[in-house]
């Protein structure tokens, strides 16, 4: 039996509003992930009662920003320093900001380049 | 207003078998703040998923770590039959939960030893890792591995196990549960342990939730969630509930794993009496197209595989939470406002497994 999931497309001027009520809906943050296509595309996984919800931002490959929602979901600083040093989105407000130290890695943004087969 | 002192923890410390630095602001003997550092050894596995074929990157997800390395196979596997509408064999879905509960068990008296060991209970720790060797012998017979398994492939399983050695096999396991009881009757009832956990770093029912904690962590708090609850592979057809304590302290965070041993008894006993006679895997033709979330429970909480195929043998993406990662800001609540000599038993308490957060 595979769940129902539900994503829903929203820009990053969005985001904020679109987070704020599913915190005091008392739904969890799941994770944040990010996948590099010809584009990136940032996914919010959010979880109340094994209900999946999603929340989907495209952002252009370089010079990407995004506003943090640690003012909400604190736990998001994990992610969000991770979004900057794998792939290189900036995130502004984070509330724990390694400043691209999150992971010790010797390349920058490894996971925002085309890898060879 | 005392001195503040900073303090680093890690990322070698004999507490931790894996690297992971905490810088602990203390005014006197009390931590007011901790700031995480993960990162050390980051493997960046996800991205092999470009380089290696989707049913190559089983064998990878399973070397995410070497403790619940099962499960991590069966979470990536689920996403892959679902982007590929792959309808798996029930018996094969049975094997996964029968080797998963297993691995929960391994896991769990593995954590409950370090534990032990992490408030200088040593002939605890000893016993209990005595009691894991009997559980690692299990899965040897069974996959041929007692780490690494490769038992789980897409579209099934590897291995299967005839009725006579799952018969034995079940024999064994009652002998592994007399043993485990006495062990765990000292986790539950010693004055020490007790004394040691209980009031220490409490997380407290709001914050669980509000922080995303999962897997013992959360339920430890009094939330009754567990990922098997969605039911997915054979848990359809399994019948339990989340184990849940509500004192919120690292002593709840015990009970829980302590208690999840026998609740994971209790469903291998289920997988042997509902398992039927059958195929082990379907024929796999075609590649992936299409995304999912896969969502299952590690003994450390919930864990997703997001996969997203593109119709090559190359997935376009790879990515994996895993629970340590979500319960490292949890982690930061409790440290706040204890004693610098109980850091270690909090840490400890989350099962934190960095081999699993650095993937």
């Amino acid at each position: 039996m595979f769940e129902q999931q539900e994503i829903i497309n929203i820009t990053k001027e969005e985001l904020l509003s679109r987070v704020t009520p599913l915190f005091k809906d008392e739904y969890r943050l799941v994770q944040i992930c990010c996948t590099r296509l010809d584009k990136l595309i940032v996914d919010y996984t959010f979880d109340k009662d094994y209900k999946f919800l999603g929340l989907r931002i495209e952002l252009p490959l370089e010079g990407s920003e995004l506003p943090s929602i640690t003012d909400v979901y604190f736990a998001a600083f994990a992610y969000e320093n991770e979004l900057h040093d794998l792939f290189g989105i900036k995130v502004i407000g984070n509330k724990i900001d390694f400043g691209g130290k999150f992971y010790r890695i010797n390349e920058k943004t490894p996971f925002n380049k085309k890898q060879e087969a | 207003m005392a001195n503040r002192t900073i303090i680093p923890f890690g990322p070698q410390h004999p507490v931790l078998p894996e690297p992971i630095h905490l810088d602990l602001v203390l005014e006197d003997e009390k931590v007011v703040e901790a700031i995480p550092n993960v990162g050390f050894v980051h493997r960046g596995l996800e991205l092999l998923c470009q380089k290696k074929s989707f049913q190559d990157m089983v064998l990878v997800a399973e070397r995410i770590c070497g403790i619940c390395s099962l499960i991590h196979g069966v979470g990536f596997v689920q996403g892959i039959e679902k982007v590929m509408n792959l309808e798996v064999p029930e018996r094969a879905l049975f094997l996964r939960v029968f080797w998963g509960e297993l691995s929960r068990i391994h896991s769990h008296i593995l954590w409950l030893g370090l534990a032990a060991d992490a408030i200088g209970f040593e002939s605890l720790f000893m016993h209990s890792w005595r009691v894991r060797e009997m559980v690692l012998d299990i899965f040897e017979e069974t996959t041929g591995g007692r780490v690494i398994f490769d038992a789980v492939k897409v579209g099934g399983v590897r291995k299967d196990i005839s009725k006579e050695t799952f018969t034995r096999i079940m024999k064994q396991l009652d002998k592994v549960e007399e043993e485990y009881k006495q062990i765990a009757e000292v986790f539950i009832k010693d004055f020490t342990i007790i004394h040691r956990w209980s009031n220490v770093g409490v997380l407290s029912k709001e914050n669980a939730a509000k922080l995303g904690a999962v897997g013992p962590t959360l339920r430890a708090s009094g939330i009754k969630s567990d990922t098997r609850m969605l039911k997915y592979g054979a848990y359809e057809k399994i019948d339990f509930e989340p184990i849940v304590e509500h004192t919120c302290d690292c002593y709840a965070r015990s009970l829980v794993r302590v208690k999840e041993v026998y609740q994971s008894f209790d469903i291998i006993r289920q997988c042997y009496n509902k398992i039927s006679e059958g195929e082990i895997e379907t024929k796999v033709t075609g590649f992936p197209t299409g995304e999912f979330f896969s969502r299952v429970e590690q003994p450390r909480g919930e864990v997703i595989y997001y996969v997203k195929g593109n119709g090559t043998k190359f997935l376009d993406r790879f990515r994996v939470r895993t629970p340590t990662f979500a319960n490292i800001p949890p982690l930061l609540q409790m440290l706040a406002g204890c004693d610098l000599a109980d850091v270690p038993a909090i840490i400890i308490s989350i099962d934190p497994c960095i081999s699993c957060t650095e993937r």
